[in-house]
Formats: structure tokens, sequence, C-alpha cells
């Protein structure tokens, strides 16, 4: 796939983005010889387990560690009030919001009260894990039961009990988004279409847990925190400003990352209070998340509930669209009201829609915070779109991809404004993109139109097959910033830092690319250094799928600054024009002739000898460091196509067939960018069929934390997607691209789900939630059979 | 008082003798005893299979497996594959070359499952080979690449077995 | 997740074992390990004693001999798998064992683990209550041999004694000829079934069905027979009409509820998987 932006002049030898290079991260990790946090084993560290809450909602009496600190092997057993006094009264750092009327967070560790089952009370450090685990155990917590707000549209009635003791209501945001006339849409409308949905989203699972090893070094005094991080830089600001400490003293760096899918960029109590506890007992602190802790104490997707409205005209174009959502959004507020935002100003999507209205009201619950997983609110926004879609074409009569087509915005309308706020705090316009031809191409690729004689024949077997579509459009790549340094050392070796995290994204190899073709070397020539606050002053994380525009058009613009220093160092000393300088093999060498100087001596000719001055009007080092800074997001788009075998007896769903065409801009590697989307769909898979995470509606007691009982995908539950690529370059980053990570995901439950009713079509199926379990199904199905009756 | 044992394990042909507490997972001792990083830890309830290892040739939990309980038995772990240090082994190649890992956490569990499958059964169906990494969990593949993987490496190896 | 502090007993005959299982309080048996260490890892359960059997040769093996197919009680699943003699013996028990867990599980867990753990939905225990199956056990006080209706008495709880083991179980076979089937809807491969159906059934000549057997696991408490559908299936003919009022009877169990699924959802699966196994089992036979 070529990049119909590059730049050839920019270029020396073949142009490496766009090309399937094998990824230079794995043979380190198919040998075994990855560096992940817990594969650190540092001289004199310990380990932590913390006490965590056993209550869903509970006031504190007394905690009592006597017995925890006489276990043999126990080091330590920190409560809040064992910390130093700056944290007695200090919580959490939140996101301020002007939605936001209570932007509770929590203290390091609970004070007083507890809010969800797994919030830290209490932290034991010992000579291991297993006898921190002991002591753990052995820390009796007084606590007094308190009222438990649980389902979060409950939580909304006057009355309901409080998630939190103290607070006047279960309210943290009343958010409302729109534009237009919505009112005069729906006086004018030929026809009105209405849903109640449910949408349910569950953890992040990345397989490692979150991990932190905190050393603080008495010596240097100094911390380093090596972390499961997505946002290294994000956290050491986190560390520096709940600690009070300058930017000096304090190191992050995520080595290798097991996954992330969200949970991981948000910065939690655990971090802090390990880094604490190290300070405090002058060794290292080694914290590493087990399942159990992952399912009840890191931030996870829940609830929303959604009542949608519709009005069309006669001819099926939307003529505006309504909407009161309700989103749990757990006990604190860690980023804010980012994810319900998110949803909010993802529904209109690929359509055009004259008038819009959102009334969300965000809820205080007894669970855990929510906060973005992969996908981040628009696999429910989208889920409430496209079945509202559904229900407009069956209402009217029309094809499903036909009332679709009907109202897709073409591709001559962009730039393509949107009228609302994105949650970057920018105006929401859709860059680039072609819509119409992500339907047109996944409907070829699946043939949508030869579907419906394909499900007759089908059932005259007695087999129930459907087909659904949807369509996603999603902000990538946002703001403020990622950094990157370029940089050729004595050594000679182009060397890349940055502070972009990967989890799994491969961006040693595509930034290695972005970088190796200016300078005519392979991609694996590149040294990368990734996701370390030493070696770059500033970043800020990996999430929103904004790391290809972000550090990848930063990497761009250094190395592009870095080649022109080594052309015209090369051209002064080999006395050629620059324009008749190649760079080829670790040289720039004067076309057509055997005069050549190295890299590594244009290097040493710039660092310059000792009592030599350098060439005038030359600066030392060849160095350059970008921060690309997007001035909105970039939009990715796809479209889906899913097609489904439905078991009437059992209720049993097979994923049989799944097309996805994609728009990402720019691909910089088309292997990395397929695993994104096959990845992705299989989470998606999981929120159309698996994965729920049970709470009781009482007690608000988890009622799923174990993997046998919480379910995710198997490689026996995922198809092969077969991907088509639309592109669409970004206008707004140099090298055109746009975020890839979540597009597998986000319409995936949408079209699944649609698959599946129209499979039951001959029951008459209506399915208004996601997921939705094999029980369900054969109610709905049983239902429908006595309506025939 | 921890109650411990002497065990003698050989671990990728090594053998290893040390005292350790009784209740010490497996998954433990290769990581943490041995230093054998490689072998991963995902769930500690038997659900993921990152922490496959082999026992006597044959895959298993080591998270669901006392160290003692492995004393005077043979383990492979993803360390154990390689034929060299310079080289991978044809699985491991077919992992990097069909874009079947991205973190790579689930990874080893992923090349030990698959390994004993090839050697089991050299020329397996797709069906086959999702069926046999169904009790290992990956997060970010979606398992194409790596079902595309196994099936390259089943080739690649009845032909080098031929040749 | 780690196992809470216990002492470590390895034994190396069963009256070492036996010995050990008198003496020592709160001691639980260790064979396998794939139910009890993920119970241990969680902290549900706490034993001051593990007693790892793995070392006592005579309690693990597969024999066959006047119409009883015998396994030890450390016989590794890996191995029924693999079994000649199940596989021509016990057809029933090689079609549930490929659908037990995973290969890294089966590799490691016994028959002996999978019957004292008694997961209601596991599909060992419903092979051994369709099939009659004898448990053995033994203790200082002597070996006895529960049937399977005695042997388990509820949710995961079984009638060995503190100071007991397994040693194995015998599964009375059937006639050559014929036909059964193992049939579960699970939500994932590999997983507990929502609900399963084990089968056994014998037809003359005249496509009547002579003998048949049928359970259902994890819609109850723990595997149970289906004695008023039996009662159905014999002496009726072999035919669509037959399984499907069989199938109905099944829906008339007291299932149990769960956040997985709703009672009436298992009884409808016990109805439709029941229907699907004796279809199964019917065209088995020879
Ligand atoms: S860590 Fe052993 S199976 Fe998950
Ligand atoms: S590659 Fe990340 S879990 Fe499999």
């Amino acid at each position: 796939m070529s990049n119909p932006v590059a730049d050839l002049k920019n270029i020396s030898g073949e142009p490496q983005i766009g090309k399937a290079i094998k990824r230079l991260e794995d043979p380190a990790l198919l040998t075994g010889k990855g560096r992940f946090v817990d594969d650190f084993h540092l001289p004199n560290m310990l380990h932590a387990a913390f006490v965590r809450s056993d209550e869903a909602h509970a006031k504190i009496n007394g905690i009592d560690k006597s017995m925890a600190k006489a276990v043999p092997g126990v080091h330590a057993v920190y409560t809040l009030a064992d910390l130093p006094k700056r944290f007695h009264n200090m919580r959490m750092h939140g996101m301020p919001n002007p939605h936001v009327s209570q932007n509770i967070m929590p203290y390091v560790l609970a004070k007083d009260e507890v809010c969800h089952v797994g919030e830290p009370i209490a932290i034991v450090i010992a000579y291991d894990r297993y006898i921190a685990e002991d002591a753990a155990a052995l820390v009796m917590v007084d606590y007094e039961p308190l009222p438990t707000a649980g389902d979060c549209r409950a939580a909304r009635q006057p009355g309901a009990a409080l998630a939190h003791m103290n607070s006047p209501n279960n309210t943290a945001a009343e958010m409302h988004f729109g534009y237009g006339d919505v009112d005069a849409a729906f006086k004018n409308a030929a026809h009105i279409v209405r849903e109640d949905l449910f949408m349910h989203r569950g953890l992040g699972h990345s397989i490692e847990g979150r991990a932190c090893l905190c050393h603080y070094d008495e010596f240097t005094d100094h911390l380093t925190v090596y972390a499961a991080s997505q946002g290294p830089h994000a956290h050491k600001r986190a560390i520096c400003g709940l600690l009070d400490w300058d930017e000096e003293r304090v190191r992050v760096v995520a080595y290798d990352v097991g996954g992330g899918f969200g949970p991981k960029m948000s910065f939690y109590a655990e971090t802090i209070v390990a880094s604490v506890a190290s300070i405090m007992l002058k060794r290292p602190v080694k914290w590493i998340e087990d399942r159990r802790e992952h399912f009840n104490a890191a931030t996870q997707e829940r609830d929303q509930y959604w009542d949608v409205e519709m009005a069309l005209d006669a001819e099926g174009k939307i003529l505006g669209l309504r909407i009161d959502m309700t989103h749990d959004k757990g006990a604190f507020m860690p980023h804010g009201t980012i994810l319900p935002h998110i949803s909010c100003t993802t529904v209109p999507g690929p359509f055009i829609i004259p008038a819009y209205k959102i009334d969300c009201h965000v809820m205080l619950t007894n669970k855990p915070p929510v906060a973005p997983v992969r996908g981040a609110g628009r696999p429910q926004a989208v889920f409430a779109m496209e079945r509202i879609m559904d229900a407009a074409a069956a209402k009217l009569g029309l094809d499903r991809a036909e009332i679709r087509k009907r109202n897709l915005i073409p591709a001559e309308a962009m730039p393509y404004s949107m009228g609302l706020t994105f949650r970057d705090g920018k105006p929401l316009t859709y860059d680039s993109g072609n819509y119409p031809q992500l339907l047109k191409q996944v409907m070829e690729a699946s043939d949508y139109n030869g579907f419906e004689a394909r499900k007759a024949e089908a059932l005259k077997q007695g087999r129930y097959i459907g087909i659904g579509i949807a369509s996603a459009i999603e902000g990538t790549g946002l703001g403020p910033f990622e950094g990157a340094t370029v940089r050729i050392g004595p050594s000679g070796t182009v060397t890349l830092l940055t502070g972009a995290a990967a989890q799994g994204q491969g961006h040693v190899t595509t930034f290695a690319q972005i970088c190796a073709e200016k300078f005519g070397i392979a991609p694996g020539d590149v040294r990368v250094v990734a996701a370390d606050t030493a070696v770059i002053a500033n970043g800020t994380g990996t999430f929103a799928s904004r790391q290809a525009v972000n550090a990848g058009s930063s990497t761009h613009l250094a190395a592009i600054q870095v080649r022109e220093k080594v052309l015209q160092i090369a051209s002064f000393i080999l006395e050629a024009s620059p324009g008749d300088i190649e760079l080829a093999g670790g040289n720039a060498i004067v076309k057509g002739t055997d005069k050549k100087i190295s890299f590594k001596d244009i290097s040493r000719a710039v660092t310059g000898q000792s009592g030599y001055a350098l060439p005038k009007g030359i600066e030392p080092g060849l160095e350059s460091t970008r921060y690309f800074s997007p001035e909105q997001a970039a939009y990715s788009s796809n479209t889906h196509i899913a097609e489904v075998e439905v078991d009437i007896e059992t209720g049993g769903v097979k994923v049989t067939g799944y097309w996805i065409a994609h728009d990402c801009g720019v691909v910089i590697n088309p292997l990395v960018v397929q695993g994104q989307v096959q990845g992705g769909l299989a989470h998606g898979i999981g929120n159309a069929l698996l994965e729920w995470m049970h709470y009781d509606p009482d007690t608000c007691q988890p009622l799923t934390t174990t993997l046998a009982d919480y379910l995710l995908p198997t490689a026996d539950m995922v198809p092969k997607a077969e991907i088509s690529h639309v592109v669409s370059p970004s206008p707004l980053n140099p090298i055109g691209v746009k975020g890839a990570g979540e597009g597998g995901t986000i319409p995936a439950p949408a079209a699944i789900i649609s698959a599946i009713e129209h499979a039951l079509s001959p029951f008459g199926v209506h399915l208004t939630q996601a997921p939705v379990p094999p029980h369900h199904l054969v109610d709905h199905i049983n239902k429908g059979r006595k309506k025939a009756h | 008082m921890t109650d411990t044992r002497k065990i003698t394990v050989t671990v990728n042909g090594k053998s290893h003798t040390k005292e350790v507490p009784t209740r010490l997972l497996l998954s433990d001792f290769l990581r943490h005893e041995l230093l054998l990083t490689g072998t991963h830890v995902g769930c500690e309830h038997g659900v993921c299979g990152a922490c496959t290892v082999l026992i006597d040739g044959r895959s298993a939990r080591s998270c669901l497996t006392l160290a003692v309980q492995a004393n005077g038995h043979e383990v492979m772990t993803v360390e154990g594959i390689a034929p060299n240090a310079d080289e991978l082994h044809h699985l491991q190649q077919a992992m990097q070359d069909h874009h079947g890992l991205q973190c790579g956490y689930c990874t080893p569990g992923i090349l030990t499952t698959l390994f004993e499958l090839l050697r089991d059964n050299p020329d397996p169906s797709e069906h086959e080979v999702r069926s046999a990494i169904s009790g290992n969990l990956c997060r970010c593949t979606g398992y194409q690449g790596i079902v595309e993987a196994a099936l390259d490496a089943a080739q690649k190896m009845r032909a080098g077995a031929r040749s | 997740m780690k196992p809470a502090p216990f002492t470590y007993h390895d034994p190396q005959t069963l009256d070492e074992a036996y010995g050990l299982l008198a003496t020592l309080e709160n001691a639980r048996v260790l064979s396998g390990g794939q139910s009890l260490i993920p119970m241990l890892n969680f902290r549900y359960v706490q034993p001051d004693h593990i007693i790892d059997v793995a070392g006592i040769a005579a309690i693990s093996g597969i024999t066959y001999k006047d119409g009883i197919l015998k396994i030890g009680a450390m016989t590794r699943q890996r191995e029924i798998e693999y079994s000649d003699i199940v596989a021509t013996h016990c057809p029933l028990m090689r079609e549930a064992i490929l659908q037990v867990g995973h290969r890294q599980t089966r590799n490691r867990g016994t028959i002996g683990g999978s019957l004292a753990h008694l997961d209601p939905a596991a599909e060992l225990p419903l092979v051994a209550c369709a099939m009659d199956g004898m448990i053995h056990l033994g203790g200082s006080r002597g070996t006895r041999d529960v049937a399977f209706t005695d042997y388990a008495l509820g949710f995961m709880t079984t009638a060995i004694e503190p100071d007991e083991m397994i040693t194995g179980v015998s599964i009375p076979t059937w006639k050559p000829g014929h036909g059964s089937a193992f049939v579960e809807f699970a939500r994932r491969e590999g997983d507990f079934a929502i609900v399963a159906i084990a089968a056994l059934m014998e037809i003359d000549a005249s496509q009547t069905i002579t003998r048949a057997a049928l359970a259902v696991g994890g819609a109850l408490a723990t595997a149970q027979r289906l004695p008023e559908a039996e009662a159905i299936l014999v002496g009726a003919k072999a035919n669509d009409e037959t399984f499907r009022a069989a199938g109905e009877a099944c829906t008339q169990i007291d299932a149990v509820e769960d956040v997985h699924a709703p009672a009436s959802y298992r009884k409808s699966l016990a109805g439709v998987l029941t229907r699907r196994a004796l279809k199964a089992a019917a065209e088995r036979t020879k």
C-alpha cells in the first residue's frame, strides 16, 4: 500500500511507510526475553499486597493491623494514617470539567468510607507476595455497612441510596449536547421511531494485569517507577504532583506492557502508595495486580441506558434525533466525564443528522470506577444509532443498507462540521473520509445483496442465518501532543526517542519505518527507545488511537530535520550540493560517485574536537526534538458487516463471517493495522455475546470475578475479519494517518446484534441490548413463537 | 513455620536443585527462583493459559502446579523452544511472519501449547488449531495471526522433516 | 492470588496415604490439581495439609475385565482420552472427555480429582452417574464401594469421609452395539456446561428400546439421572416422537439458577439436549 502523501524529497531509497514490515519487537517476545514489570528483580526488592474492601459501601470504624504486622517476613503495614501527613486529607487528582458537579476521587488509601468492593484500604509490604497475602488477610477492618447505589437508573431517583455518604445525591454530572431545532424536526416528521436500549461493556482484561515496581534510591534521592503504563509521562506528572516533587527526581518507564486497552491509562492509588512505601522503606517495592484485583479495582466500563427517538421524513431521511442517556460512572471520577462525552458526540457517526439533542446523566454507584476501555463509549453510541436506524428501516419498509445510503454524509461534503464539540474541546469536524465508499465496498465483499437468497435457502434446511451492518466514525489521534527525538550520535546509529508507550501496537516498528526512510536505512537499523520519561521531557500517553498520528508525525518531522542537517554537513565536507547527495547504508554519498562519508564521521564532525571550532553556522549535534500537536482529532471510519447463525433451540450464536471496510488514512504498516482491526473485532465479539460483569443488584457485590465466569472471546469464537481499506489521508498531519486501534471494536456489537435479529426475523425478534446471552435469545424466540400461534 | 522441600527440576535440559516453600507455584518457581521470566502469569486460576509450560513433554498450566509437583520431572519453557541463540523455531518465525503476537504476553503459553500440538499432530486442521488454543486467552490479536502461524509452521516443519 | 501455607506430604503407598488421612486435621488430597489449586490460589480453601497422591502407582491405570471398566483415581484425563480400552468399551466416556476443559488441563487433571471436586457441570461425574459408576473409597478403616447416587450428596458434596480418599471408579460397560451420546451446551469450547446430557441405549431388531439411561449435569446441584424420561424410553420405539417425549419430561427438572442462566433456560436446554443426545445415541446403535 503506497503513501499518497509521501514527499519523495524527504526520502532516500525505498519508502518504508506503507510496507508490511515484520515487527522488530517480536524476536525478543518470542524467545521469552520480554521485559515486563514482573520480570525485573532488583536487589533488596520487597513485595506488596493490598488490603481491599469486602464491602461495596461502608464506614470504616477502625483498622487493626497488629496481627498482620506480626507475621514473619512482613516489613510494613500502612494505612492512610501511616503515610506522610500530606496524604491524610488529599484525594487523587481528578479531571476538572464544567459539567461535573461531584468530582469525587478517592484518597490514596480509604480514609473513613469505602465505596466499592476492591477499594484499597492498606498496603502490606513483605519479603514475598505469598507472605504479603498471608498478612493482608489478617488486617482486620471494622466496617459499618451502608446502603448501596447499584443500578444507575435507580440511583437517579429521589431518595435513592447514596453512593457516597456525604453527597447530596448520586449525580456526578448532567451533560447536554446538540444543535439544530429538534422539536421542530419531530413536529414535521413523517415517521418517528423509538428504542429503549441497554448496553453493558466490561473490563479491559489485558492478559498482563496492572503492575509497578517502585524504586526509591536514597543515594541519588531519586524514584524510578517501572510501570505497566499506557502513559509514562502522565503517570510521572501524577506522581510528582501527589508527592510534590520536582520532575528531575522521578522517572517512569514502561518497557514491555502486556496489553492496555484503556485501564492502564488511568493513574491509580496503588502506584503512588507503592512509591511512598518505597520511599519510606528505602527499598524497591513491587506490586503486581492479580486477576481478582483487576476485576475489582481496575477501571472498567459498565452500563448505559439509552432512550432514543428519531424523526424521519417520508423518504427515510433523518430529520432529528433525541436521546436521554444514563451512564454508570462507578464510585469515583477518574478521567472525569470523558467517556460519556465521547458516547454523546459519537452518536451521529457517518450520518447527516440535521438536529440533535442528547441529555446525559452521569451517575455515581458503588462499583469500581468507570473509565475508557478500547472503544471508549463509542460501541454504545454506535449501538444506539445503528439500532434506531434498523428500527427506522423496519418502520419504513426499507432495506437496512438502503436507509443508510440515503443518510450518509457524501464524500464531497468533507471536511464536514457536525455542530458539536468533541471531547478535545474542538468543534467536531470530520477531516476526511468517504463513507458511501466504505458501505459499498463492504457490501460487495460480503455479497450483501445475495444474502436474502442465502437466508431463504438456509431456512429451508432449518438454519437461521442473519446479516447486520454498522458503521462508526472515530475521533482519533487526539492532542495535546506527543514528542520524538531523532538523534545520530558518534556511533552513527540512528536513534529514535519517544514517550509514546506501546502495549502491543507495534510502535517500535512503525516509528522505525517512518524514521528509516528518511535516512536510507532499514527499519531494523533504527534504535527505538520508547515509553521512558528519561529520554524525552514531555509526553502524553497511548489512548484514543493517537500515537500513529502524534508520535508518528513527531518522528517524521524530527527525522526530516536531522536528515537535512546530515545533508548539509555532508555537502560541506564532500563539497557537493545537498541535492546531489543521497543517504544509503549509513553513509552520505555523492550520487554517481564513490565519494561518501559515514553517519559516524558526520556525527563526529558536529560533535567537534576539543579546541577546534565547528564550521560556521553549524549547531553542535545531529539531533532534533519535535512535538507534534494536532489541531483537532483525525476521524477514522469503518463499516462492518457481520454474518451469524443462531441455534434457535439453545440460543447459541456463531459469527460465521465478518467483513470490515476500514479507513485510517495512510496505512504505515498493513500487517500491524490488520492485526489491530482483527484484535479489535475479538473485543467487539466479547461485547456482543459474552462479556458481562455482574453485580448483585442489592449489595453491589461482584458476582463474576473469575475468567471462568466473566467470559473473554476464545479462538473458537472469533472468525477471520475480511478487511479492505479505503485511504482518505488526513490533512491534519504530515503523514496523513489516522488511528487504527479501535475501529475493529466499535461497530461490532451493533453489527452482530443486528445480524442476530435478522436471523431471528421469522420469530419477529427485536433486540435492544448488548451483550445478548443465549437464554435471552431463547426467551425472545419463545415469545415470538407464542405470538405466531 | 514455612514448609519447604528440596526439589530437583530439569528445565530446558538443565537441572536445578533448590529448597522451596511447598506452596510455591511452579510459575513462580520458574519466574522468580530460576529467573526464567518468559513464562507469564495472567490469571493464576487456570483459565488464561499464559503460564503454559511442558511438563514431561505435555502442556500444563504452571499456575495450577506446585513446584514440588515438578520434583524429578522435566519442564520446558518458552526459553527452550528456539534451537539456539541465533535462530528461531519454525513456530516462532511463523508467529512473526503472520503477526501472531502484539503485546506478546500470551505468546509463551501459545507457543508451548502449539509446540505440543504440532509434535502430536503434524498436520492439524484449522479447527484443530483453534481447539488446541481455545484454552489460551489472547486479548490483542483476535487469534487469526496465531492460527495462520500454526498452520504455516506445521507445513514448514513437515517439509523440513521430509527433506 | 497465592495459596495459604500448608504442610506438604507425598506418600508413595496407599497405606501411607491412609495413615496421613487418619492422623492429620484439615487435610486435602491433591492429585492433578486442576480443581484444587485454583481454590488454593483464591484461598477459597485453606487446608493445613496437602497430601499429594501422584506417587501412588497403585491408583493409576485403566483396566477392563468382565464388563467392568476400572480407572484408578490418579489416572490423568489425557490417558482416558487416548485409551483404546475406553474408546472401545465406553464410547460415552471418550466423547465426554473431549469436552473436559482444555488440552493443558486434561494433561494434568485426573478422574479422581474430578469426582472428588464434583462440580455440578463436570463431565466425568455425569458419565459415572449415567453408567451406575461405583466409586472406590479407601482409608485406614478399610475400603468401601459407593454407588454414584449415594456418593454425590449435593452441591460439590461427596460421601468421602475426612479420613478417606478416592482410589478409583468402576464403570459397568454396556453391551457392544449400544449407542451413547454426550451432548453439552457451553458458552465457549472447554467451558463447564450450562447443561450436559449423557444418554445410552440399546435397541432390538424391531427398533424398540430395551435399555436406556439418561443423566443431566449442570442443571441441578449435582449430576442426576432422569428416571421419568428413562421410563418413557424403555419399551418405546426409537424414533423422534419418543425422543421428543423424553425431552419434554426432562424439562420438568427443578433446575438451578445463577448469573449465567435462569432456571427456565436450563430446563428448556435439558429438553433440547436430551432429544439431541437420544437421537445421536440411537444413530450409533448397531
Ligand atoms: S496464569 Fe495460569 S492459566 Fe492463567
Ligand atoms: S498478544 Fe497480547 S495477549 Fe496475546
